[in-house]
């Protein structure tokens, strides 16, 4: 009996590690939770929403667009698709992306601290975040908008039907939860840094969330109040814009475009620091150059506020005014080549290993260098009045968008998920998905840039019959590249139960955030770290067969 | 600096300095998006003057440039009442706070009353841009534009200053009752950065509606 009892007495004790997951989980602890941990989560939840419902929108268009008539869907239905599509993969998938869930997760891991600056404000965000959503799906479900993402004047304000203040007042909410987001993110990265971190040894993805989160503070206040002046002169005939009462249509565009464009840096420039990280751990290198990385997420955001304008070549803006635009455009070409240079140099004589994280951190490199160097055609005054608006500008896009940005969140979500649920992804099946995503991306979108030099506009949902067999290339690929999107939601899903347990450091990477617990306890760090040595202290002599030991 | 804060330090944080140092940047970046803000607003005035300057100047002299002034007057004192209450709060005297702050937020009511009578006469004189616009002047058009752009600006200002009274009061409030900023002033100094910013618009905002056209 007594030996039975004192048997009995250790076990239940038996450790459970305390992580931010388990320490409480009522579902009040979740929606009330100031942990930069958790309130990832609820982006990465939340996020994956709005990433179906986009998907979903444009799953039809690509249906639509199998055959040359208008026989699925309507011009009215289409022209709703492509602003659903639109409106939410930029405002409800793309700029969240990678800052709210990899960037909340990570930056103060990443530096030391143990949570955020202002954690209420980081919770805040999410809400508003939210909050916006509800109006953005509210003026989805009835009935929706059919302005495309921009917005035009006088057109949405004067002449559009649908609910277009619901969808701007959706825009103008969830842009303040970017600019709390911005606003904790600079605060975080200059006064929370662990004894030591100087800003020489941050890694290069708190440099590039630093630089994202300046654009977004700068930014997105401009969207909110130009959006409000477009809302405005629908409600109220308020005529800022409007050329009967006096406006200039143009000045939207300018506005817009002011924040729009350097939005695309935004989108783009976390996505450069998730590869920094990958490109480093699976080649076992030091970063190549890391000043001129660093350096140049602070040239891309800064040049990224100069040229709007390349937007406008086509929309009677002066002809000087163009050519300035243009030369600035081709400026942003340069912190971007030296980024996927020294990547590349990166890569020279290191022991790589391709890793699903490395597949897509290499994927991004292809893919983003298409993307940016069609950005110089487009950049071209000549030749962007010949591809404007046609599929050749959707094509190069969605190369930085879906090819860069969103590879880049896969990798990053496939590098740091054993860090975030302890447990390893499933490696075949990943890799699958990482190569049917590269595959059927390419599928989908290479065909588009034939389309838009062969002259095919956008937003049309009937083209022309010798079309029609680029289309179908790009349907097929479409499917290819859903099936891989699927695959990551399934096994992700599983593996948070049954996947391998991942141990701290998986990847044998450096950086901070390794060298807590997986998951980490609600305060990160036992104690403050003190940082003696850079990110990326690597040793080339480690080999796949050390790596392999770490896991198993 | 004897006076170094005593405030409890949220968690995230290793001592007061950094968590004063932390909020008071959070204030100077919100700030700066607040700028961007007005920013729109500011550069659709500027295009909209250079391309009608003629228009905007005749538009400008029928504002009410008396009433503006006083404003003028009163959100400048009541700014400057405000930097002794950030000194009052640093010197942790308690009743001294309250009293200034409720003589800013005092001030700042006023500015908001004077402003609605103001409104209340320009819409009496038709001055409200829509159907019932009104104005005497050689480009009626662009003049409208002109009273768009003063109503768009002195608004959302004015929701600004709203805003910032409430907030005051809330301080003034909360400093006699809970004593709640002895050794913790930084919330009154980030109250002051804010509540100077909305002054500051205004400063802008002054010359570019009611001197336009008067200068000539």
């Amino acid at each position: 009996m007594t030996t039975a009892t004192l048997q009995a007495e250790p076990q239940p004790v038996a450790r459970v590690a305390r992580t931010y997951l388990n320490e409480r989980t009522t579902i009040a602890s979740w929606l009330l939770t100031t942990d930069h941990k958790r309130i990832a989560l609820l982006y990465m939840v939340s996020i994956t929403l709005f990433f179906l419902i986009g998907g979903a929108a444009a799953t039809l268009m690509r249906l639509e667009l199998l055959t040359p008539q208008g026989d699925l869907v309507a011009s009215d239905t289409y022209n709703k698709l492509f602003t659903i599509h639109g409106v939410v993969m930029v405002w409800f998938f793309l700029i969240p992306s990678i800052p709210t869930v990899l960037g909340n997760f990570l930056l103060p891991m990443m530096i030391g601290a143990r949570d955020v600056a202002f954690p209420k404000i980081n919770l805040a965000s999410w809400y508003l975040f939210m909050g916006g959503g509800a109006f953005a799906v509210f003026s989805i479900l009835s009935g929706g908008v059919d302005t495309g993402w921009t917005f035009y004047t006088p057109y949405s304000s004067t002449y559009a039907n649908g609910h277009v203040i619901a969808m701007a007042t959706g825009i103008f909410i969830a842009g303040f939860g970017s600019i709390a987001t911005g606003l904790n993110f600079i605060v975080t990265t200059h006064k929370m840094r662990a004894p030591g971190m100087t800003w020489m040894k941050l890694p290069l993805f708190v440099w590039s969330l630093y630089t994202t989160s300046i654009i977004l503070v700068l930014a997105t206040p401009v969207l909110a109040i130009t959006l409000a002046l477009m809302a405005l002169e629908r409600a109220f005939g308020v005529g800022i814009f409007n050329p009967s009462l006096g406006g200039d249509p143009l000045l939207f565009q300018h506005l817009f475009w002011f924040y729009s464009h350097p939005a695309v840096y935004i989108m783009i420039l976390p996505g450069m620091g998730v590869v920094s990280e990958l490109i480093t751990c699976f080649a076992r290198k030091k970063i190549f150059g890391y000043q001129f990385v660093a350096a140049a997420s602070v040239a891309i955001a800064v040049l990224g506020f100069l040229v709007w304008g390349h937007h406008m070549f086509v929309s009677s803006q002066s002809i000087y005014a163009g050519m300035i635009f243009s030369v600035l455009s081709f400026m942003v070409a340069i912190p971007s080549a030296i980024k996927v240079f020294n990547w590349t140099a990166t890569l020279y004589k290191g022991s790589i290993s391709f890793h699903t994280p490395m597949l897509y951190a290499l994927g991004f490199i292809g893919l983003f260098t298409i993307g940016g160097l069609t950005g110089l055609f487009l950049a071209s005054l000549a030749v962007d009045v010949h591809v404007h608006d046609t599929y050749f500008v959707i094509a190069h896009f969605h190369y930085i968008m879906v090819g860069g940005m969103v590879m880049a969140y896969l990798g990053a979500l496939h590098f740091w998920w054993p860090k975030i649920t302890g447990r390893m992804y499933p490696e075949w099946l990943a890799k699958l998905a990482a190569l049917s995503i590269f595959a059927g991306f390419n599928l989908t979108f290479f065909p588009q840039f034939i389309l838009g030099y062969l002259g095919m506009p956008r937003r049309y949902h009937v083209y022309a019959p010798e079309f029609q067999v680029l289309n179908v290339l790009s349907t097929a690929g479409a499917s290819i590249l859903a099936l891989g999107y699927f695959l990551p939601l399934g096994y992700l899903l599983w593996s948070w139960k049954y996947g391998k347990i991942a141990g701290p450091n998986p990847w044998r990477a450096t950086g901070l955030e390794w060298t807590t617990p997986s998951p980490p306890p609600k305060d990160n760090f036992d104690t403050t770290p003190i940082v003696t040595e850079g990110p990326y202290e690597y040793d080339p002599r480690a080999t796949e067969a050390e790596l392999r030991a770490a896991h198993a | 600096m004897p006076e170094i804060a005593l405030a409890p330090v949220e968690h995230q944080f290793e001592n007061a300095e950094q968590q004063r140092e932390a909020a008071t940047m959070g204030m100077w970046v919100f700030l700066a998006t607040e700028a961007l803000f007005f920013g729109g607003m500011f550069l659709g005035y500027t295009a909209y003057r250079t391309y009608y300057p003629e228009a905007f100047a005749e538009a400008s002299r029928h504002t009410l440039v008396a009433f503006g002034s006083i404003n003028t007057a009163v959100l400048l004192i009541s700014s400057t009442v405000m930097a002794f209450a950030v000194r009052a709060a640093r010197m942790n005297r308690r009743g001294l706070l309250s009293i200034l702050l409720l003589v800013t937020a005092s001030l700042g009511t006023a500015f908001l009353v004077i402003k609605g009578f103001e409104y209340a006469r320009e819409i009496s004189e038709g001055l409200l841009p829509g159907p019932k616009f009104h104005i005497e002047t050689s480009d009626p058009v662009h003049a409208e534009m002109f009273f768009y752009l003063y109503w768009l600006m002195t608004g959302v200002h004015a929701l600004h200053v709203t805003i910032g009274v409430a907030l005051i009061g809330f301080f003034a409030l909360r400093a006699w009752l809970f004593d709640a900023f002895r050794d913790h002033d930084t919330p009154i100094d980030l109250l002051g950065l804010y509540w100077h910013f909305v002054d500051v618009v205004w400063v802008f905002l002054f010359p570019l509606i009611y001197l336009a056209g008067r200068h000539s």
